[in-house]
């Protein structure tokens, strides 16, 4: 059957140490299984503090027992001070940003499965890929570091605009020694994502093997390439952006700070800065990033959906083009985020039309998912519920763009809770679910075992119902007015809107138990679940072709040879309606529409 | 378990319109000139925006429900007209429809930023700092004295750091908590920061615009209607953002000019 199949070259021999297998390991398999666990440990820390936010939001004079032994100053008594609010809040969006949404669906599933999708026993640089989940875990300790130092983490949000994040500890708490840790960590996490970037890029082009063609590849191998791409230019932005933050702290320069301010009476010790400088370096990378979120989640949702719906999409060309298009678009809308900055109202529109023009290829995916369903045979699963699922946040979430696209309209809804629902639900809710469908769907290739799948539906539906309660409420918020980051609603048309809120809060609080649920099957079905065939969903995909779990060199010592497109679904083989990508069967091939 | 994913979805999607449909939840009446072109631009994006959302949702819970779980004997088929009909639509329905609307929205953007306030517009001055605004008439000679930020002292209340000894126009200026526009009269409203990043958000004026530090920026408007309205700030400027608020007083020319009176009294 492998007639045509070479001999891999071994790049570097098995490890056979506890700590060369497992904790400074050279296998990508390894490293993906380490991003996705620090990926889990970050996601229940930031989910704890969007439980501690919500409860006070709604009940702002309800102690929450435990509180005060994280920070005695921060909560006494268990009841938030409005600076830790703020400094539990920046964090919040840290952690989930960064160490979540960056992490799992690229770092993790990308580490995981690019190598064995494109044909590859490994990546070209092992060492640099192990190099990049450290760098990305010390980056993660420093940020958790600033929870532990005096004054605690950094108010200034995640996006730290300056001068409050350049000015040192006169500018509130945590703007000292917090900030800093931010900024290293930030820096750091940069660092670790441009390393993983360069092994992606590399791998895609250079490393596949015989047969697999460019258009060969599937959607999720061109989502996590697309997104390296992506990374590879907006880390290397931000990155000496932080740098320039910590140089104002502690060198005593002024790259964001402009010169005569006074705080606390005092004239600060800074001249010749500009404040917009720092907005427009972070958005700068900060837009892309949404894209690094949401595209690899669409590279997972494309892959597990066309299994599950036992035909090709409608076009497996169109899909890449359209992602192309976005990762293009990404760079040139990121003015947006800066309407009402202060920043050249010209610039405002010349922001405004890209980011309307994104609709356009975001718009040609979903079509392409939904026309894709039409006459398929849909297999309902976890994965697939999750993927679906996907559909709708997506679609739930992009729309509210077409408001914040327009400067006019941003004038109403900018800094509203009408942005915090536009972005949990298109970046945040949806790239989950895509991390979801991923977990469900691959779960029996990493260990070995199934999941349990009533309990993965459980997890479905209270996340799926819950998520839409969180966040279009959020959406009803801010378009009455109601404004975000504030710790409490103490303005006079914000009074009649907490019933709103406690229901949010309630809706959270459930959604989050649900994802307890989660956490104990992922945890059971490692060790006790029952074993998993190689191909429980009868895929096509490379991985489906290697045992569960794969082998070290992910082919036995032999690379795979393709014959095939990725998806060949719905036609009649001696495998049932697919063929294998690496079957050398001859069949009357599904050409999607070129 | 499609059937219901189906049902969910078409439910979440109804539901979700209810509130808008209804007006449940929405912005407070526009008191400014400009404030309809924004209103208009908000209904029709929303019209837009709602028929998309309801009709992606709708199919895709109807093809849920179709499609799912179907006999291994039935064929599988492909969607009238294929990726080409549907990229059509997305270019032509959706991304014109989209820019188009954003073309038109530009009207509204432009009437603010774009046009200049007229000679005649009256001056007020607001400065944001952790965590209040302080407001600035020139007083009489209708021009606002040099700011001296050394000289800008909470304790002392002098918070736009004037110079009444030295400077001969800061002599009359009037600095207030509190800001009084008379109705019908166009304002321009000069914004500075003298610490961090706020901003200036008020719902029924439809204004919001951010204070940058170091950078001196105005916007202008025209408010239409007598009444009390709070000024927010809208920039995550510290521990006390939340409760940085500052009340706007729309009043008759007659009780303008009596209020403008009884605050330079005050100095």
């Amino acid at each position: 059957m492998h007639d045509m199949s070479e001999h891999a070259v071994h790049h570097h021999a098995p490890p056979t140490g506890f700590i060369r297998k497992y904790i400074f390991s050279l296998d990508h398999k390894v490293i993906g299984e380490q991003y996705y666990m620090l990926a889990l440990v970050a996601v229940y820390i930031g989910l704890v503090l969007s439980w501690i936010m919500r409860i006070h939001l709604a009940w702002p004079n309800v102690a929450i027992h435990g509180l005060q032994f994280l920070s005695q100053t921060g909560a006494p008594g268990g009841i938030l001070t409005p600076e830790y609010y703020l400094q539990l809040m920046t964090m919040h969006g840290t952690i989930m940003v960064f160490f979540v949404l960056t992490t799992a669906p690229f770092a993790g599933f990308g580490n995981y499965f690019l190598p064995i999708q494109v044909g590859a026993e490994d990546m070209p640089f092992p060492h640099i890929n192990m190099t990049s989940f450290w760098v990305t875990f010390v980056g993660f300790c420093v940020a958790m570091a600033a929870f532990f130092v005096p004054q605690g983490p950094p108010l200034s949000g995640w996006t730290a605009y300056a001068p409050l994040s350049a000015l040192g500890s006169v500018a509130g708490p945590g703007q000292g020694t917090g900030q800093v840790l931010w900024a290293v960590s930030i820096g750091i996490f940069c660092i670790g994502q441009l390393l993983g970037s360069l092994n992606f890029i590399s791998t895609t082009l250079d490393m596949r093997c015989q047969g697999m063609s460019l258009m060969r590849l599937p959607l999720s191998v061109w989502a996590w390439f697309i997104t390296s791409c992506i990374g590879l230019t907006a880390f290397a932005v931000l990155m000496p952006a932080c740098i320039l933050l910590i140089l104002d702290h502690v060198a005593g320069t002024s790259f964001f700070v402009p010169s005569n301010l006074v705080v606390n009476d005092q004239i600060q010790p800074h001249a010749g800065g500009s404040t917009l400088l720092w907005q427009h370096l972070f958005w700068f990378f900060g837009h892309p990033e949404v894209y690094i979120a949401i595209v690899p989640a669409m590279g997972v949702v494309s892959h597990v959906l066309v299994t599950n719906l036992r035909r090709p999409l409608l076009s497996h060309r169109v899909i890449i083009y359209a992602m192309v298009s976005i990762a293009f678009l990404s760079y040139m809308v990121y003015g947006h985020h800066m309407f009402v900055s202060g920043m050249n109202p010209f610039s405002s529109i010349a922001f405004s039309f890209p980011t309307l023009a994104i609709t356009i290829p975001a718009t040609i995916i979903v079509l392409i998912w939904i026309g894709s369903l039409y006459g398929s045979k849909l297999r309902i699963n976890t994965a697939s519920l999750f993927a679906l699922g996907f559909i709708s946040m997506f679609v739930s979430g992009g729309i509210s763009g077409f408001f914040l696209a327009q400067p006019s309209l941003d004038i109403m809804l900018h800094a509203t809770y009408f942005v915090v629902g536009h972005f949990h639900l298109v970046m945040a809710v949806a790239a989950l679910f895509g991390i979801f469908s991923g977990t469900y769907f691959w779960f029996s290739k990493v260990t070995g075992r199934m999941m349990n799948e009533t309990l993965g539906k459980i997890h479905f539906w209270f996340t799926f119902a819950g998520a839409y309660c969180i966040f279009m409420p959020f959406h009803y918020l801010g378009m009455a007015g109601n404004v975000r980051r504030y710790q409490a609603f103490v303005d006079d048309f914000m009074a009649p809107l907490m019933p709103v809120h406690k229901f949010i809060t309630i809706a959270a609080l459930i959604t989050g138990a649900a994802q307890l649920v989660f956490l104990y099957n992922l945890i059971h079905s490692r060790f006790w679940g029952p074993k998993a065939p190689q191909n429980p969903w009868e895929g096509t995909s490379l991985e489906w072709s290697i045992p569960s779990p794969p082998p070290f060199d992910n082919f036995g010592g032999k690379l795979p040879v393709v014959y095939h497109d990725p998806y060949q679904y719905g036609i009649e083989s001696s495998t049932g309606d697919y063929v294998m990508q690496d079957s050398p069967e001859k069949i009357d091939t599904v050409r999607d529409e070129r | 378990m499609a059937k219901l994913l189906a049902v969910t979805i078409v439910v979440i999607a109804i539901a979700s319109a209810i509130p808008i449909v209804f007006h449940i939840w929405e912005a407070p009446v526009d008191i400014s000139r400009h404030g309809p072109l924004i209103d208009e631009q908000m209904s029709e994006t929303m019209v837009e925006a709602g028929i998309c959302f309801l009709a992606s949702q709708l199919v895709l819970g109807f093809f849920i429900w179709r499609y799912s779980n179907r006999p291994k004997a039935e064929k599988i088929k492909s969607f009238p007209g294929g990726a080409r009909g549907l990229v059509a639509a997305a270019v032509i329905v959706v991304g014109l429809e989209v820019m188009a609307l954003g073309a038109v929205g530009t009207r509204a953007w432009a009437s603010i930023y774009f046009t200049p306030p007229a000679a005649d517009a009256m001056q007020v001055q607001v400065q944001a700092g952790q965590f209040a605004f302080y407001f600035r008439y020139p007083g009489p000679d209708g021009k606002f004295g040099p700011i001296h930020p050394e000289q800008i002292s909470e304790a002392t209340e002098n918070f736009f750091g004037l110079d009444t000894t030295h400077d001969a126009d800061s002599k009359d200026d009037i600095v207030t908590a509190e800001m009084a526009v008379p109705i019908n009269r166009e304002i321009q409203l000069l914004m500075h920061s003298k610490d961090v990043g706020h901003s200036f958000f008020v719902r029924e004026l439809r204004i919001q615009q951010d204070f940058v530090p170091g950078l001196d920026l105005s916007v202008h408007f025209t408010p239409t209607k007598i009444g009390r309205y709070e000024i927010l700030c809208t920039q995550l400027c510290g521990l006390g953002h939340y409760n940085m608020k500052a009340y706007l007083d729309v009043l008759s020319q007659e009780d303008f000019d009596k209020w403008l009176k009884q605050q330079a009294a005050l100095q």
